[in-house]
């Protein structure tokens, strides 16, 4: 009895489709916390940056005096000054 | 990034609750629909998978459009910052307006200037102190639609001998009812060099940066991010001024032409029903040029009757030094650098921010005075002063000063 090869080139690509499909499925899961029992992530001390300016000033004296760079979740990000 | 925690008014809570259950269902249509197409066609695996994918991901987008982004809020700051160590001292205002247009847009703009005077190490071992002055200027437009927020910004800083411009494209989309919060970034830079006592620019700088970033709400008082960023950087990549030394002599730096570095940052807060909150983070950097660095940070924030409320954390950071970094060279190479921004080394950082209501009308605007005080070590372990021959390490104190109103 011959068995079905799934092509190489096919596998990266079929990875990637379950993958996101995985991801994806969660479309049919309930929100576990409703929108009613969200007052306290609402509230300014459940931020992880409340204040855009003070955050972009840490940034850019870390920036310059670091080696390492991105992934702070500030937008935009960087500052291509020397 | 910044999760949304939507919280309904108890007049839309049953609608919520409905809406997520009208997405659901058609999701499930959408998904059977399309599979019926493939199995009618005798479409192969990967078809029928794609079909299958098609169908979950309209369903995501119809889902979209049960729910509705806010837009940033309208706001002013204006602060004062200071940074003074290590022989620099960099002060100056900042200002950030930010005002919304018809419930769908919201305009901002940024002025930064860095008064800087610059005695450090390296400039008094190898060169003259100097002053200069850096104005950055930023602006930026959101657009909300539906459950999707787009951010388009550029920034454009000026120093004497360097220039630097940004575009920055930005998009969240909040999934799964408003639990979680997907985002996607994009910016392209460019640096123009300059060198003092030549006219003109003497060389240039590209840089592309992409991020992604998931935002969760865990449960009712806890939420998490995980942000990762790969960033491209292509030119000249150093200082026209700075030196290496090579057995013992001075020399002009060289590095490589080309960078691409990787961090990913897990952060987690939480509620710890006092009304206070804890949060934990951590970042680790990687990159083409040899430099891994770990970031720690623990904080504490605490409301203080109804006006007052004070944050408090520590940050540790730590990395080792780039693959042509070296104190003094024993050898020739290509690519030299005594920059000890690429060192190993070490920093702690302990600080507090408070902020205090001035004035609250509410439901028209609110005033806040606010400072910021960190205090920061750095400790140097293959950076040498060589005025005195021992390893090179310095405190530095960062503050900020700001006002702000909410509207």
């Amino acid at each position: 009895m011959r068995t079905r090869q799934i092509p190489a080139a096919v596998s990266p690509a079929l990875a990637a489709v379950l993958a996101c499909t995985c991801l994806l499925a969660g479309c049919a899961v309930q929100p576990w916390v409703k929108p009613f029992e969200r007052e306290r992530l609402a509230d300014p001390i459940m931020k992880f940056s409340r204040d855009a300016l003070s955050a972009k000033h840490f940034e850019h004296i870390r920036d310059v005096r670091e080696g390492s760079r991105g992934a702070t979740g500030v937008q935009g990000g960087g500052c291509g000054c020397n | 990034m910044c999760v949304k925690a939507r919280v309904a008014p108890p007049a839309c809570r049953g609608a919520g609750v409905a809406a997520t259950s009208r997405m659901s269902a058609l999701c499930v249509q959408w998904h059977r629909a399309l599979l019926a197409v493939a199995a009618r066609r005798r479409i192969r695996l990967p078809y029928a998978a794609l079909a299958h994918l098609l169908g979950l991901l309209a369903g995501v987008l119809a889902a979209g459009s049960a729910r509705a982004v806010d837009l940033p809020g309208d706001r002013a700051d204006v602060m004062y910052h200071l940074y003074d160590g290590g022989g620099v001292r960099a002060h100056g205002p900042a200002l950030l307006v930010r005002k919304s247009l018809l419930d769908k847009v919201s305009l901002s703009g940024t002025y930064y200037i860095d008064m800087v005077s610059n005695a450090s190490i390296d400039v008094v071992t190898t060169a003259s102190p100097f002053k200069e002055r850096r104005t950055e200027t930023g602006i930026g437009v959101d657009y909300v639609v539906r459950d999707s927020s787009i951010t388009l910004s550029a920034t454009s800083s000026e120093e004497p001998d360097y220039t630097a411009d940004s575009a920055n494209v930005d998009v969240s989309q909040e999934v799964f009812g408003g639990m979680t919060t997907v985002s996607l970034g994009y910016t392209r830079a460019q640096d123009k060099v300059g060198q003092r006592g030549t006219p003109g620019f003497i060389d240039s700088a590209k840089h592309w940066r992409y991020r992604f970033g998931v935002t969760q709400i865990l449960t009712p008082r806890w939420l998490m991010s995980a942000n990762f960023e790969a960033v491209s950087d292509e030119g000249f990549l150093g200082s026209p001024y700075r030196v290496a030394r090579v057995f013992g002599a001075a020399v002009p730096e060289r590095n490589p032409r080309t960078r691409t570095s990787r961090a990913v940052n897990f952060r987690v807060i939480g509620d710890l029903g006092s009304r206070d909150s804890g949060r934990a983070e951590y970042r680790y950097f990687w990159d083409t040029w040899n430099v891994r660095a770990h970031t720690a940070e623990l904080g504490y924030s605490r409301y203080f009757g109804d006006l007052w409320l004070g944050d408090g954390y520590v940050r540790y950071y730590t990395q080792d030094r780039a693959l042509f970094y070296s104190d003094n060279a024993t050898a020739e190479t290509i690519y030299i650098s005594r920059n000890r921004q690429l060192s190993t080394f070490d920093s702690i950082a302990v600080g507090t921010k408070a902020s205090y209501t001035a004035k609250r009308v509410p439901g028209k605007y609110e005033i806040k005075v606010n400072g910021a005080l960190e205090r920061v070590r750095f400790n140097f372990n293959d950076f040498t002063d060589i005025r005195s021959g021992e390893k090179y390490s310095f405190d530095a104190t960062i503050m900020q000063v700001f006002v702000s109103a909410t509207f």
